[in-house]
């Protein structure tokens, strides 16, 4: 009775607390309604979406109950609910390490993007079912509680119609009779709402509540939205079946409004009154969470499980390939007993078999390789001992012969010579030729010991030293005054070096050659300068060819064979050092040896330059060039474009030009005028 | 003057070759074509010097070498058709004084020869000592504390040659122009060899020799410091 009064008593200030209750007037209307667990609701947020549900024949749009028509809204609660993924990894700091880091692992693991696919692709599949299944229980559910609803309603409608007191205009029996029809329609979890309500004159206002008695509400009368009673109140005299929204509403277990189905119907005389049914869903609610959380579970663990299970079988079958792989990188390495398991007869032992096979075909195959070679090296050997011994026998006894010539007669004494020239040819050839094969059949091997380099350009001198003095040219050394320690083999450094002196000195056109020499901390270098014709553009590498000829058309003046740049070549590769030749038209040519200091040692680099023009030397410094240059300038400027060619000096006119001093490496050695003048007069330019 | 000379070699024309120009040159040459026969010819011979061919039918050359310096310090001269190195030094390290790669001029041989004859000219009175290595230079002797080490007569002359000038390096062809009578730069590894050989019989620990002392990168002196 209390609360009746002061529905009565107060029936704006309730409608005001009504409104601020978050149920706004039209809210069935528009479907916007926020949820119970949703944020506290705003006060003003009157609907004006009024379309959002055309054509629904219902008049209100559940907020809670997921239909159909608002897959969006549920989409997004469910993506709420979907479990974040854990960070992989700290990214802060050094990330791009990191990320360097895996895209690395990524690019290079198999398993990792199987694995991950895996993880991607099985978590939207699961998502999606459980998405679908969920909706599906969802609705059923629902589906099943209004219906229920709805048969109670109506039966309460009906007993509530069938009362007498109702059906005639209100007197003080009226009152009592909703006192007790609310009384009678209550039962477990049914909360009936008698209630007499009229509208106010003229259509303006909220509805006015004359009388009403309510049972299972936390506060009677409980707010009830006033959109749905003005409606009952307006249009249910047209159909008299119940109205329902969905709502929330404090019911007796609590202050805080639980989400709900509202059923409302007018009923009565001049449908005077309502009867409201608020069923609340706190229990489908609740086995609605419950069946999420079990299907988010069950989604979780099926995800884990096929991640778990294809990382089990792609280790299955990546492992025996990363087993594979790692029998062919230690195949590469030489290490030729490398074999496979060979487990069951699947593709995976086919895999081991054939890799299996390969390698001791490859094993053979170098077996066979390495017999051919000691077969090759064997040969060499033997031939070099049958090829000697009788040419020992012809040497000696051409030397008899050669001694004896002046008592023979000129024709057998001729030949006594010629014989002994040739033989002199014939066994540096053969030495050559059998150090090349040699070379071939990898059979050179390095005999490397601590010496002065220096030193042995000096002691390797001699032979190009002779064959200058008689062409009347100088071998000028430009050796540092401290021994060039390295580890090298004697033997081979000096050949090459006799090899790059002998070279400069008979290709130097008469002029001098240049020796110079350096050393840093890891290399020794000696380079061998001349100023003769020098090399053609893509000669630098043809001069290691062997047989090779500049001008095949020269004779050969020193008798070389032909070999010995090959040789020198092949004897700083030994050492794991470099011989590169330098060349221009007119300009000479730079042979540059550089040798590591110790034996099998790294080269960073070469402590000479190669080429003397593009390190900025003054050529004013190289004895008998300054003249060279300038009429190759001069010739250069005189016909433009035209390429400085070999300008070669008669000997009979000027002979070997002299250094003018012999000053130190790097003395300034102005070019004496009068000596540039003469030799510029008699320079001719070749055309 | 001494001059008999053992030709072992299995080529007949070669080793005739080499008697024609040996006789040339006033030696009494010798041959052997079989290296099982060499040392009973040696031992009957007695021969001043010997020209060895490594590679011979019968016992090999190395062996023969061997045999006859366990015998006797008589020079030997190898013959070789091979210059590489692991065959020279095998050859040196067995015993071998001197070598000579074929082909070669006969009157390298000859000068070879000569160069292993020629210190049979009677030296001065002289004893010349490092550390308690003493050498008795005209008796051609040495002893080490008392006890007289057999010393072939190249190692006779190495050492001389270094301890004559103690504490002077001597470079390997210094060395070899001294003992061996190269004229020219010659193969170095002939010095390394017989170094090595001097020092197991004249040194105390011959891995850390202090009669014949190593200079990094330049040579070979006697003494220490």
């Amino acid at each position: 009775m209390r609360e009746a009064a002061s529905v009565r008593a107060s029936p704006r200030g309730r409608l005001a607390r009504l409104r601020a209750a978050a149920f706004p007037a039209i809210a069935f209307r528009s479907g916007a309604a926020r949820g119970p667990a949703d944020s506290p609701p705003s006060s003003g947020a009157p609907e004006s979406s009024a379309g959002s549900q055309p054509g629904s024949g219902r008049p209100g749009s559940p907020p809670d109950r997921p239909r159909p028509g608002s897959w969006w809204r549920i989409a997004s609660r469910w993506h709420l609910a979907l479990p974040r993924l854990p960070r992989l990894l700290p990214l802060r700091r050094g990330w791009r390490r990191r990320l360097r880091l895996l895209s690395d692992r990524w690019s290079r693991s198999l398993q990792l993007r199987v694995v991950t696919a895996t993880l991607v692709l099985s978590a939207v599949v699961v998502s999606v079912l459980g998405y679908v299944l969920m909706q599906h229980l969802v609705t059923e559910l629902y589906d099943v509680k209004v219906q229920s609803s709805v048969n109670i309603a109506d039966a309460g409608l009906a007993s509530a119609s069938g009362i007498a007191a109702f059906n005639e205009e209100r007197n003080s029996s009226t009152r009592q009779a909703m006192h007790d029809l609310a009384k009678q329609l209550a039962s477990t979890g049914v909360t009936p709402y008698a209630l007499e309500v009229t509208l106010p004159a003229a259509d303006q206002g909220p509805p006015v509540y004359s009388a009403g008695w309510a049972v299972g509400f936390y506060r009677s009368p409980p707010a009830l939205p006033q959109a749905l009673v003005r409606k009952l109140l307006t249009e249910s005299a047209a159909h008299r079946s119940p109205w329902q929204v969905w709502t929330s509403m404090a019911v007796a277990s609590g202050p805080t409004p639980v989400p709900g189905l509202l059923i409302g119907a007018s009923f009565g005389y001049d449908d005077l009154y309502q009867l409201y049914y608020f069923f609340p869903l706190a229990a489908e609610q609740h086995s609605i969470a419950s069946m999420q959380r079990t299907l988010l579970l069950v989604g979780v663990a099926v995800v884990f499980l096929l991640v778990a299970i294809v990382w089990l079988v792609t280790r299955w079958v990546v492992i025996p390939v990363r087993l594979a792989a790692q029998g062919a990188r230690r195949l590469s390495t030489g290490q030729l007993n490398e074999r496979m398991e060979v487990r069951g007869t699947d593709e995976l032992a086919a895999l081991a078999t054939s890799f299996n096979e390969m390698a001791a075909s490859l094993q053979e195959k170098l077996q066979e390789l390495e017999d051919l070679s000691q077969v090759q090296r064997q040969f060499v050997s033997d031939v070099s001992h049958e090829l000697r011994t009788p040419l020992t026998t012809i040497r000696i006894a051409s030397d008899v012969l050669f001694a004896a010539r002046q008592e023979m007669d000129a024709a057998a004494g001729r030949s006594a010579e010629l014989m002994q020239s040739q033989l002199e040819r014939f066994e540096s050839l053969l030495t050559d030729l059998l150090e090349i094969s040699r070379y071939d059949a990898n059979a050179a091997t390095l005999d490397a010991e601590a010496v002065d380099v220096c030193a042995i350009v000096r002691q390797s001198a001699d032979v190009a030293q002779q064959l200058a003095e008689r062409r009347g040219t100088k071998i000028e050394f430009r050796l540092p005054a401290e021994p060039c320690i390295a580890e090298v083999d004697r033997r081979r450094v000096e050949r090459i070096l006799r090899n790059l002196l002998l070279n400069a000195v008979e290709h130097g056109e008469n002029r001098d050659t240049v020796v110079t020499a350096a050393m840093d901390s890891a290399a020794v270098a000696v380079s061998v300068r001349d100023f003769g014709v020098g090399l053609a553009p893509g000669e630098e590498q043809l001069v290691f060819d062997r047989f090779w000829r500049a001008d095949p058309a020269r004779a050969r003046t020193s008798g070389g064979t032909g070999l010995g740049l090959s040789i020198a070549l092949e004897d700083a590769r030994l050492h794991g050092g470099w011989l590169e030749a330098w060349g221009e038209p007119g300009r000479g040519s730079v042979f540059r040896l550089t040798l590591p200091r110790t034996a099998h040692g790294e080269l960073p680099g070469s402590p000479l330059p190669l080429n003397p023009y593009a390190a900025g030397l003054d050529t004013a410094e190289l004895p008998g060039l300054a003249d060279l240059t300038l009429t190759a300038a001069a010739d250069d400027t005189s016909r433009s474009g035209a390429h400085p060619h070999a300008v070669a000096r008669g000997d009979d006119a000027g002979g070997p030009v002299e250094p003018a001093t012999s000053a130190g490496p790097g003395g300034p050695r102005a070019a004496d005028g009068a000596a540039a003048d003469a030799a510029g007069s008699e320079v001719a330019a070749r055309g | 003057m001494k001059g008999r000379v053992l030709v072992v070699d299995d080529d007949i024309a070669l080793a005739e070759m080499l008697g024609i120009v040996l006789r040339g040159e006033g030696f009494e040459p010798s041959f052997v074509y079989d290296g099982d026969k060499a040392m009973e010819v040696f031992r009957e011979f007695r021969p001043d010097l010997v020209l060895l061919d490594l590679m011979l039918p019968g016992m090999d050359g190395i062996d023969v070498c061997r045999q006859i310096r366990a015998e006797s310090g008589v020079p030997i001269v190898m013959l070789t058709a091979k210059s590489d190195t692991v065959d020279v030094v095998l050859g040196l390290e067995s015993g071998a004084d001197d070598y000579i790669v074929k082909p070669f001029q006969s009157k390298v041989l000859i000068a070879r020869v000569r160069a292993r004859l020629r210190r049979t000219d009677d030296p001065a009175p002289e004893t010349l000592t490092i550390g308690d290595v003493t050498i008795d230079v005209a008796g051609h002797s040495v002893h080490r504390a008392g006890e007289p080490l057999n010393l072939t007569p190249l190692e006779f002359d190495l050492l001389v040659a270094l301890a004559r000038k103690p504490r002077q390096v001597f470079t390997r062809e210094v060395l070899l122009e001294q003992v061996w009578g190269y004229r020219h730069a010659a193969d170095t590894r002939l010095v390394n060899v017989h170094v090595q050989r001097l020092r197991a019989k004249i040194e105390r620990d011959p891995e850390r020799p202090e009669i014949v002392v190593t200079v990094r990168g330049v040579g070979y002196k006697a003494g220490p410091g």
